[in-house]
């Protein structure tokens, strides 16, 4: 039975998954991350960059657009608390399908370039996404406020079942489980353990091998007759379905929407995510998205007066200075660090973390027994199905 | 009629800007083969040589007056720009006239930020998928603008033009239609006519001068001007000095059209990918056209009739044409054939 549903070699991977993701608050608490807010950020982005992975990672298409999608998932997610129920199945379960409708829509006309042309597409695609949501759009956005759930809501499915006069505003809920605190992460969790294994299967999938295909040449896939834009399309599909889901987990964690989750910078930095874990790895985007979901709270939290603290070995003159210069890499110079260190990543390390992983994983082999080659191998030849 | 025209004139600047960052743009485009995602932030670095020569002149000796009291009692402070304490009248014209004064200064500070970026990083990328490029220069984008919002803050810093073109033209008396009909200000005239110059510039210097001669070679047949003996990788590094220095001035230019802040080179960026694509990648008559181009639609576009037929139209008229032209012209308006077609 289980051979069917997991590839026998995927097991241990999947299952180290699991047990990490559900421990995650009691592993992450000596990091300081072991709070439900910051939890469910990485799951959320973890979604996002996994799907985004599905796309980049396999086909090598580059979009810059995805964060429309989001947005997409984010709005749709809080109309259907307004409009239906505080229940978050049907929220997420819209949005999903809104992401992945206007996937659909876009992806018909971006796929028909590639390269340098299609990023260009997309990225003209959410800005034009984005500019409309911030202008005509605003009946159904609320521009510049952004979309926020309001006591006077319809709700007509939540009225129609109970009676009840709200006093205050409702929170979004799970049958009755309020999506706050470690609930709200759980929730997340579970979503994105079974993201993780809708990914780990289209990547051994035959599916997933004709995507890896087009991303090392596609022209030869053309001269075999065979057309690759329905299989490219329905990568970036399901790729804007996962990143509607994970607009729509950002509105049942915080039920309002705003048009910046739709610009394009946003898009870059699932880009960066997925690029800094290591793209094509199946835990390479989530690694990305903790790691910068993670230094992001922890360097923006980071002042002055914190740093001085940490300096205070050093002798005085010393001590400002070094401050002075760290300074700008915390705080608001955060994404100074993320900028420098992505560009390190790009030059040095394209395969991300889990490439950094690997070698340094050889390094320990290499010295201990030296059946490193045979495991090279192994990790190479990924199984057709 | 004096509506059109006006719109017209209005697009015309902004197609200059479109045009001027779109040239610089395709330069690195058609010689190196880079997809540069940092020339935002060069034409943003640029603006920026502008706000630091403003601030440089504009340093103030405080001198007490003992003679005069304030109303609070305490000796008359009076202040004085260095520059003008120094030079005199000359001080004077210099802080008058910062905006191009800075020029001087962004063409030096752009080819030295343009060669050390081609020299230091951008090198190492030539054989490297375009992905890897745009990746790369993206991140480096952020470095730059991370760097000046350290350095000068969030909030936009408003540039004054000089005095004398601060007002505006009355274009329609001259042309005799009724005065007040169409007025243009002067600044925005001198950018339309600046950026016909740089345009010219750069044209007369790629097609009149030798140097000019071998770098449009080497974008026709990069390997066969190696073999000619001719270092053809120093002359490109040359190029992305003057596209860095191109993007820049267009910067120094713009900054009393738009108070320069942190993040312009990124709203410009897409822009100017987006006017490159219409143009044809690799094509300079190409990008010059379509900055143009795109500056006079989106101009008629914000006009009310227009907007009150197609609402929003004004919002996304250039990413529209940008669609619509990638996809029944996929070589853009005047795209050479094999460059950029994966």
């Amino acid at each position: 039975m289980m051979h069917n549903l997991i590839n026998k070699r995927d097991l241990p991977l999947f299952l180290g998954f699991i047990v990490v993701v559900l421990l995650a608050p009691i592993i992450m608490n000596p990091l300081g991350a072991g709070y439900p807010d910051l939890l469910q950020k990485f799951a959320i982005f973890g979604i996002f960059a996994i799907g985004f992975n599905i796309l980049f990672g396999l086909t090598g298409y580059l979009s810059f657009g995805h964060a429309a999608f989001l947005g997409v998932g984010s709005y749709t997610a809080v109309w259907t608390f307004k409009l239906l129920t505080m229940n978050v199945v049907p929220a997420i379960f819209l949005s999903t399908l809104m992401g992945g409708l206007f996937a659909l829509l876009i992806g018909v006309v971006s796929l028909r370039r590639s390269g340098i042309y299609f990023s260009i597409l997309t990225l003209a695609f959410a800005q034009m996404a984005y500019n409309l949501a911030y202008s005509v759009l605003t009946p159904i956005t609320n521009g510049e406020t952004g979309l926020q759930l309001r006591l006077h809501d319809p709700r007509y499915l939540d009225n129609f079942l109970t009676s009840s006069v709200e006093t205050s505003l409702p929170s979004t809920t799970f049958f009755g489980l309020s999506m706050s605190g470690f609930s709200g992460f759980y929730f997340c969790a579970v979503i994105l353990i079974i993201c993780f294994y809708v990914s780990l299967r289209i990547f051994r999938s035959p599916f997933g091998v004709m995507l890896r295909a087009v991303k090392s040449n596609q022209e030869r896939m053309s001269y075999t007759g065979l057309n690759t834009r329905p299989y490219t399309l329905a990568a970036f599909v399901i790729s804007g379905m996962f990143a509607g889901l994970a607009g729509g987990l950002m509105a049942v964690t915080d039920p309002l929407a705003g048009a910046e989750r739709m610009q394009w910078t946003v898009g870059g930095e699932v880009v960066l995510m997925t690029i800094l874990g290591g793209a094509g790895t199946l835990i390479g985007p989530v690694l990305g998205a903790v790691t910068i979901k993670y230094f992001e709270n922890i360097f923006s939290s980071l002042n002055d007066n914190i740093l001085m603290g940490f300096f205070s070995f050093m002798p005085e003159p010393l001590q400002h200075a070094a401050t002075a210069v760290a300074g700008l890499f915390v705080g608001e110079g955060w994404h100074l660090t993320l900028g420098a260190l992505f560009v390190i990543i790009v030059v040095f390390l394209p395969g991300g973390l889990m490439e950094g992983l690997s070698r340094i994983g050889k390094l320990f082999r290499r010295g201990g027994g030296g059946d490193g080659k045979k495991d090279a191998a192994a990790k190479f030849a990924t199984p057709a199905e | 009629m004096d509506v059109i025209l006006l719109q017209l004139l209005n697009g015309l600047d902004k197609g200059g800007a479109y045009a001027l960052i779109a040239l610089g743009l395709t330069l690195t485009f058609g010689t190196l083969g880079i997809v540069n995602f940092a020339h935002g932030a060069l034409f943003m670095l640029g603006a920026f040589c502008a706000v630091t020569v403003k601030s440089v002149l504009s340093m103030q000796m405080i001198a007490l007056d003992p003679t005069k009291k304030t109303a609070w009692g305490t000796p008359l402070e009076i202040k004085t720009p260095y520059v003008e304490a120094w030079f005199g009248d000359f001080g004077a014209v210099l802080l008058e006239y910062s905006v191009p004064v800075s020029i001087l200064l962004a063409i030096p500070i752009m080819l030295l930020i343009g060669v050390v970026i081609e020299r230091g990083l951008i090198k190492h990328f030539y054989k490297r998928p375009h992905a890897d490029q745009i990746l790369v220069t993206f991140g480096l984008a952020i470095v730059m603008q991370e760097i000046i919002k350290a350095i000068f803050g969030a909030n936009p810093i408003p540039q004054p033009a000089p005095e004398i073109f601060a007002g505006s033209a009355d274009v329609g008396s001259w042309l005799g239609l009724k005065a007040g009909s169409v007025v243009y200000p002067w600044w925005r005239m001198v950018y339309l006519a600046f950026s016909a110059f740089v345009i010219a510039a750069v044209f007369c210097f790629l097609q009149f001068t030798t140097f000019g001669m071998v770098v449009r070679a080497g974008m026709a047949d990069r390997e066969t001007v190696g073999l000619m003996g001719i270092d053809i990788d120093r002359r490109f590094t040359i190029v992305f000095g003057l596209a860095a220095i191109v993007a820049g001035m267009a910067g120094v230019m713009y900054t009393p059209i738009l108070s320069p802040d942190y993040h312009m080179g990124m709203d410009f960026l897409v822009l100017s990918f987006v006017v490159v694509v219409v143009g044809g990648m690799g094509s300079l008559p190409g990008a010059i056209l379509a900055g143009f181009l795109l500056g006079i639609l989106q101009s008629f576009a914000s006009l009310n009739e227009v907007k009150n037929i197609f609402p929003g139209i004004d919002q996304i008229i250039i990413y529209l044409v940008a669609v619509v032209t990638l996809l029944v012209r996929p070589r853009g308006l005047m795209g050479r054939k094999g460059v950029m077609e994966s």
